[in-house]
């Protein structure tokens, strides 16, 4: 095995296997950060349900909204793709559209959450006393239903959801913002490399570069998967 | 490549003194900076330990606060096991490796000089807590809660948090490149299974280093996030769990006692062969036998937790999965006694101290069988005799691995040997003061004597053994020492090795001692286990690859440039990181910030560095 590799070329040097060093690096990375989120991941699921006071899950996600945010970031992923393919085909102009295009999608991402995290700390107990229905409120909002005294239209209090505020805004916040933290750190490497190929410094020959951030794009994109459908979708909706 | 934007000083092109040592990305050199770190924050660790055993060598004696016991423990086991062992395992990772496996330098020599440097940092945050600010006292393991801010308001636990998380930067970069080291830059015809066992026993550490390190990651940043943040990862007043840092930290700790002993596993394999002039014994089996370690060091973590509750069904899935692992172990130890069988062995002092880590590992590895059943296990929890078992498979299994690799690589490394006489005068010295210090713990512990208790009273009658582990501690130290004398004098002195002192099998035996700046003059081509013997012995030769590098001659061999990057890179991880101890001041987290930044930038520098600039070569 090894005498047959050996004879084949890598990039710039001859390896054992024929893998670049660079990319067995990226991959026994990525094996890496699978335990880091890993870890994040079952602390937030074993605490799941275990915070004593609100706001919970139900009380603050919008499914809808995420659901965009996560379908820019899918999205980004296959522009990802299209750029990776135009470098290899020396499509220098179509490689500079695709890996702006998914820097952006990343920075909506981010700015997406941004606002989802800003809309969680400012959430807002609302309960429409008028037309009471104690059945379609969650669990949090039922601990003031009885604020609906006589002559209460309605019911406004402020109970934004922080790190401090329970275990589920501990664990939400980190997860995510690390996730955040790395979608953050892949924009800045798309967008060097971009900042690179104008100067001429990418080229089809040197694909390697970018096939490296292309592989870590896609692995944070796998996680947001993972904790779009652990955090947001169990989370809403528990029979699941 | 285009030039960069931001300015660079000039490159160091052939630095000497110590610019050569800051700025060297060698392997060698490199390894040799691992190894005398590593000695000497074992001596700190050593010192805390007698310390300890100053205090605790007749009862009811007020050497020190109890306050200061518990920063003793702490600190002499996070020594011990983050600052000595892990860091001597990587010495010899960076010098051996490459020359075991036929290669010139690691895959990246500068991430290399980058572990390096930020494992001084991490050691020098976590040793310098002695003098600002207190040392941490929560134990190696820090369980929670009693590392919350709530508990432990001073800043011993911040400094325990950030040295390890530094600690981890480096071994996770170390551990990177040692995988694509071995996967990637062997010597032609060197397949998986014919790499030499320290090799093999590397490459599994390293997996292991990968994967368990995130996990104490993890766990460091939400106690610290708790600390820092106010967060509630481990308050129990907010429904916390404090179970899940055991967990966790278990999840990381187990296969990180498998991260300790498979490089001296790998030591002693080497070894052991070598001077029985005998092949290893069953070679597929010893590797075997270590990748099912590595695996099964992942389904044991609860045995360290039987004493919590976990109930009756957790607790004996954890019992036999753990009596299931020692078997692999088993295996090794017959394997290394068939390698014995019929062997013309010679009793050379790394020969003595790799017998006597089979021994010592063997009674280790007995008194953890015993824990491994749940219901004795009740028994010896939190006494000595886990105290005993613990440092008869670290000091009996991996120190005297390491002491054994010392003595049989020192002459490539030096260029000279060891006294041999002193050589074995220091083995018996360790060995006997090894057992009088920790065999008695094995006594008291079944007597039922607590671990990390800062003083005994006379009633229990733990007295005499304890006075006797004490006395058996301080003729350990003399016998450190006489190790220290023996290093010191050989390396200055020694008589000069040849190249092949030992009549070595691996290819490290073929080169000069010391070895040459460029390792190999030619790639050597292998052609089955044990190389350099087949060499010797039936005439095969280690023959250079036809063409290319082959026919080079030393002065045109390209090797990676040194660089100022990654030094600068780990001083902002050390400022960085020690300036968020201090998180509450605007002068720490000013430092924070700044330290960080600069890591930023020099990484960011170092990845636009060419491994070799065009126009400084030739």
């Amino acid at each position: 095995m090894a005498q047959a590799a050996a004879t084949q070329h890598g990039e710039h040097e001859e390896t054992t296997t024929g893998l670049n060093h660079r990319k067995l690096l990226m991959w026994a990375f990525l094996g890496s950060d699978c335990m880091f989120f890993g870890s994040l991941i079952a602390t937030y699921v074993v605490y799941q349900g275990k915070s004593k006071v609100g706001p919970f899950p139900e009380d603050v996600f919008s499914i809808p909204v995420t659901s965009v945010s996560t379908f820019v970031l899918l999205m980004s992923s296959m522009s990802m793709v299209l750029a990776y393919a135009a470098l290899t085909r020396g499509k220098m102009k179509a490689f500079r559209i695709w890996i702006l295009s998914t820097a952006i999608m990343g920075m909506t991402f981010i700015g997406f959450q941004v606002f989802e995290f800003r809309d969680f700390a400012n959430y807002e107990v609302h309960i429409d006393c008028a037309h009471l229905d104690v059945e379609k409120l969650t669990e949090f909002e039922k601990t003031f239903a009885d604020q609906c005294a006589d002559g209460v239209e309605e019911f406004e209090e402020q109970h934004g959801l922080t790190p401090r505020t329970n275990l589920f805004g501990t664990t939400f916040f980190t997860l995510t913002g690390f996730h955040g933290a790395h979608v953050t750190l892949g924009v800045i490497w798309l967008l060097s490399i971009a900042f690179h190929s104008f100067r001429g410094g990418v080229r089809p020959e040197t694909n390697l570069d970018v096939d490296l951030a292309a592989l870590y794009w896609h692995f944070v994109d796998v996680v947001w998967i993972v904790i779009f459908t652990v955090v947001y979708l169990f989370g809403v909706f528990p029979g699941i | 490549m285009t030039t960069l934007s931001i300015p660079v000083p000039s490159r160091p092109v052939h630095p000497t003194g110590v610019w050569g040592w800051i700025t060297t990305i060698d392997h060698k050199r490199i390894g040799i900076l691992y190894g005398v770190t590593a000695f000497i924050m074992f001596i700190t660790g050593g010192l805390e330990a007698l310390y300890m055993r100053a205090q605790l060598a007749r009862p009811d004696q007020e050497l020190v606060s109890p306050e200061v016991f518990n920063q003793l423990f702490t600190m002499h086991a996070t020594t011990m096991i983050f600052l000595a062992i892990m860091p001597m395992g990587a010495a010899f990772f960076n010098y051996i490796i490459p020359l075991q496996i036929g290669a010139r330098d690691v895959a990246f020599p500068r991430l290399n000089a980058f572990s390096y440097w930020t494992f001084l940092g991490g050691a020098l945050i976590l040793k310098l807590s002695w003098f600002f600010g207190g040392a941490p006292n929560a134990g190696w393991f820090g369980y929670a809660p009693i590392t919350g801010i709530q508990y432990n308001p001073g800043h011993g636990i911040d400094f325990w948090a950030m040295s390890l998380q530094v600690l981890g930067i480096a071994s996770l970069a170390a551990a990177f490149n040692f995988i694509v080291t071995i996967i990637n830059m062997r010597a032609p015809g060197m397949s998986l299974m014919r790499m030499p066992l320290f090799t093999w026993m590397t490459l599994i550490t390293s997996f292991l280093l990968v994967l368990a390190f995130p996990v104490i990651t993890v766990a460091l940043i939400e106690l610290m996030f708790d600390r820092f943040f106010g967060m509630n990862f481990f308050v129990p007043a907010k429904g916390a769990n404090p179970l899940l840092w055991q967990h966790l930290f278990w999840i990381f700790g187990h296969p990180e006692v498998y991260i300790l002993i498979l490089p001296a596993m790998g030591i002693v394999s080497e070894i052991i062969p070598t001077f029985s002039k005998k092949p290893l014994f069953g070679y597929p089996v010893v590797v075997l036998s270590g990748a099912v370690i590595g695996f099964m060091g992942w389904m044991v973590w609860s045995h360290h937790m039987f004493t919590v509750g976990l109930g009756p069904v957790a607790n004996s899935v954890f019992a036999l999965t753990t009596m299931a692992i020692a078997v692999p172990t088993g295996v090794k130890i017959f394997n290394w006694m068939g390698t014995m069988w019929g062997g013309s062995i010679s009793f050379k002092t790394p020969m003595l101290f790799a017998l006597g880590f089979i021994w010592l590992f063997i009674i280790g590895g007995l008194s953890g069988v015993m824990h491994s059943s749940a219901a004795s296990d009740a028994q010896q929890q939190d006494t000595y005799f886990v105290v005993a078992h613990i440092h008869y498979v670290l000091f009996g299994g991996s120190i005297m691995a390491l002491l054994a690799g010392t003595y049989y690589w020192f002459p490539k490394v030096t260029g000279r040997m060891m006294n041999e006489t002193l050589g074995k005068i220091n083995f018996w010295l360790v060995f006997i003061s090894m057992n009088i210090t920790f065999f008695p713990m094995h006594f008291i512990g079944l007597d039922g004597m607590p671990r990390r208790i800062y003083r005994y009273s006379s009633e229990y009658g733990w007295d005499f053994w304890n006075l006797v582990a004490s006395i058996g501690a301080f003729a350990l130290a003399f016998a450190i020492l006489v190790f220290m004398i023996n290093v010191i004098r050989s390396a200055m002195k020694g008589e000069k090795a040849s190249a092949d002192p030992w009549d070595g099998r691996t290819l490290e035996w073929s080169i000069p001692s010391p070895t040459p700046e460029y390792n190999f003059a030619q790639i050597p081509t292998v052609r089955g286990i044990d190389p350099f013997w087949a060499q010797k012995r039936e005439r095969v030769p280690v023959a250079p690859v036809a063409g290319g590098s082959g026919e080079d001659d030393a002065h045109s061999i390209h090797l990676p440039q040194p660089s100022y990057w990654p030094f600068l890179a780990s001083i902002g991880l050390f400022i960085g990181a020690y300036g968020l101890v201090y998180y509450q001041s605007i002068v720490g987290m000013t430092a924070g910030i700044l330290g960080l930044a600069l890591t930023i930038v020099s990484v960011y520098a170092w990845s636009f560095e060419p491994v070799n600039d065009p126009e400084e070569e030739h």
